[in-house]
């Protein structure tokens, strides 16, 4: 097999990896949520189809294709129809660039489980998270209706007011790692578990809370769901969605939190490492890896959920204070310690 | 494949460039998602140039943050249709085109005047990297990039200063 070929073919197989494994995850964490909401509510949650109600989203998939497709007769039809990809697309980019296992050897070759090993990798995760937030603002606004439009205005302060304290979280990592590539920031963090960047690896356990909290605002989930408040906008910004371009909407949130719990893995938690040694090479340790990555940000889709069901929803202007006057002072002081740390050499730079 | 991602992106750049100046498109939302996606595609172009890490910043910063406060205030606004405003008189029709003329042309000339005989030396396998650009950034530009800095703060404190006269 020649060099391009294989460049080429495992670059394929690796998106079509990457997307089928969101895609499947976003079918599984729709039937993880309604259970866990169940367990929490002390009732069953879907049980019916299937084994433990595992082929739910299945019948829900064959359901949202078989809905009635309503546009809205005073909507924007070109930027309605253009809205849920505008959403989904972003979302499914930002994964590009996170390494979801080691390097390993494929026919003789190394082959890095990452789609694109760039190198300014953690920037283009932000830029294409913060391109998310036009297929809220389009859907809020072609939809012609007031609850949907003051969905869309909420979700783009939102995003903006807490796309800085995530941003600047983030840039803590990147002082204490020398490194703008996903790869080289993971390998740091290699060993035992306190050599993690949220640990004694760089410290950075204030700028990993803070990346937690200003991730659930980015990704609109509780507590921090304002853009889709029931009791106040019906359904915020895709009120006046149906069918599969509702679908579309949801897809594309639970693959904005696949991307931000995987992002905090990469960062803050180590990426793929086990975090402890073990006596392994080769294939027995590069699928255990790849399992520690996705039990990792299968605990974090947890926690998502665990969250969205106990915590009540904070007020509009609640959530801008808390994003600009908390959160925001609060990443710059880490932000300004881990600088000053690095400096002074206390933290291998 | 490079020039094949040169026609691509010259023909989605082109377009929504078109559509957000073209007198038919009289809905502004419209014209600033043409906008979006026209920084979009000159972020492309800085890629083809291998200046990627100025591709990333575009994205973030004018697509993602600047053109979405854009939208914001156009949704906010909601300005429905903007006939109300009467077409443009005769200085603008004149001046506008004549205007982005002239600027096309020093810009050409710029280019080339830079390019001299011997045209652009090729990039180094460094070039366009974050830590290249940190590195000409803090030792050659450095006074100029602390000036700008300066010079964005004082333009913030003026802007609060405007917004919110009583603090």
């Amino acid at each position: 097999v020649s060099d391009l070929t294989f460049q080429l073919a495992a670059t394929f197989g690796l998106i079509l990896l990457v997307v089928n494994g969101l895609m499947g995850g976003v079918a599984v964490m729709t039937w993880i949520e309604r259970r866990v909401c169940g367990v929490i509510q002390f009732r069953w949650g879907p049980n019916r189809v299937g084994p433990f109600g595992l082929l739910q989203p299945i019948a829900d998939g064959i359901k949202f294709v078989m809905k009635e497709d309503v546009i809205p007769a005073d909507a924007h039809k070109a930027v309605f129809v253009l809205a849920p990809a505008l959403s989904l697309v972003p979302a499914l980019c930002a994964f590009a660039v996170i390494p979801f296992g080691p390097t390993i050897e494929i026919l003789g070759r190394r082959l890095d489980l990452v789609i694109v090993d760039l190198d300014g990798g953690i920037l283009f995760a932000l830029a294409a998270t913060s391109l998310g937030v036009y297929g809220i603002v389009c859907a809020g606004w072609s939809s012609n209706s007031k609850y949907a439009l003051m969905g869309g205005l909420r979700s783009s302060a939102q995003l903006i007011s807490y796309e800085l304290a995530l941003a600047l979280s983030v840039v803590g990592v990147l002082l204490v790692s020398g490194t703008l590539r996903p790869t080289e920031i993971v390998e740091r963090q290699a060993g035992w578990f306190w050599n993690w960047n949220a640990l004694g690896g760089g410290w950075q356990l204030l700028g990993f809370l803070i990346f937690v909290v200003a991730g659930y605002a980015e990704t609109n989930r509780l507590p921090f769901d304002m853009p889709e408040a029931e009791s106040e906008l019906v359904a915020g910004y895709h009120t006046e969605y149906s069918s599969m371009k509702f679908s579309m909407f949801f897809m594309a949130e639970y693959v904005n939190m696949t991307t931000a719990s995987a992002m905090a893995v990469t960062l803050f938690l180590g990426g793929y490492h086990l975090g402890f040694p073990l006596p392994l090479t080769g294939w027995p340790l590069w699928i255990l890896q790849i399992l520690a990555f996705v039990a990792k940000v299968g605990c974090f889709m947890f926690l998502f959920v665990w969250v969205r069901w106990t915590l009540p929803r904070f007020r509009y202007d609640q959530l801008m204070e808390l994003g600009w006057k908390r959160l925001f002072p609060l990443a710059l002081a880490n932000l300004m310690l881990t600088a000053v740390a690095v400096a002074c050499g206390w933290i291998e730079g | 494949v490079e020039r094949l991602a040169f026609v691509v992106l010259t023909v989605l750049a082109l377009t929504s460039a078109a559509i957000v100046v073209l007198p038919a498109v009289r809905n502004a939302v419209v014209c600033a998602l043409a906008l979006a996606f026209n920084l979009v595609a000159m972020a492309g172009f800085f890629l083809l140039l291998r200046a990627q890490f100025i591709a990333l910043l575009q994205v973030i910063v004018y697509a993602g943050a600047i053109l979405v406060l854009i939208l914001f205030v156009i949704m906010l606004l909601n300005i429905k249709d903007e006939r109300r405003l009467g077409r443009s008189g005769p200085v603008q029709r004149l001046l506008g085109p004549a205007l982005a003329a002239a600027c096309g042309g020093l810009l050409g000339w710029v280019v080339s005047a830079a390019a001299g005989e011997r045209g652009f030396p090729a990039p180094s396998p460094e070039f366009g990297t974050v830590r290249a650009l940190g590195v000409e950034l803090f030792t050659r530009f450095f006074y100029p990039f602390e000036a700008i800095s300066l010079l964005l703060v004082v333009a913030m404190i003026g802007a609060v200063l405007l917004a919110k006269r009583r603090l």
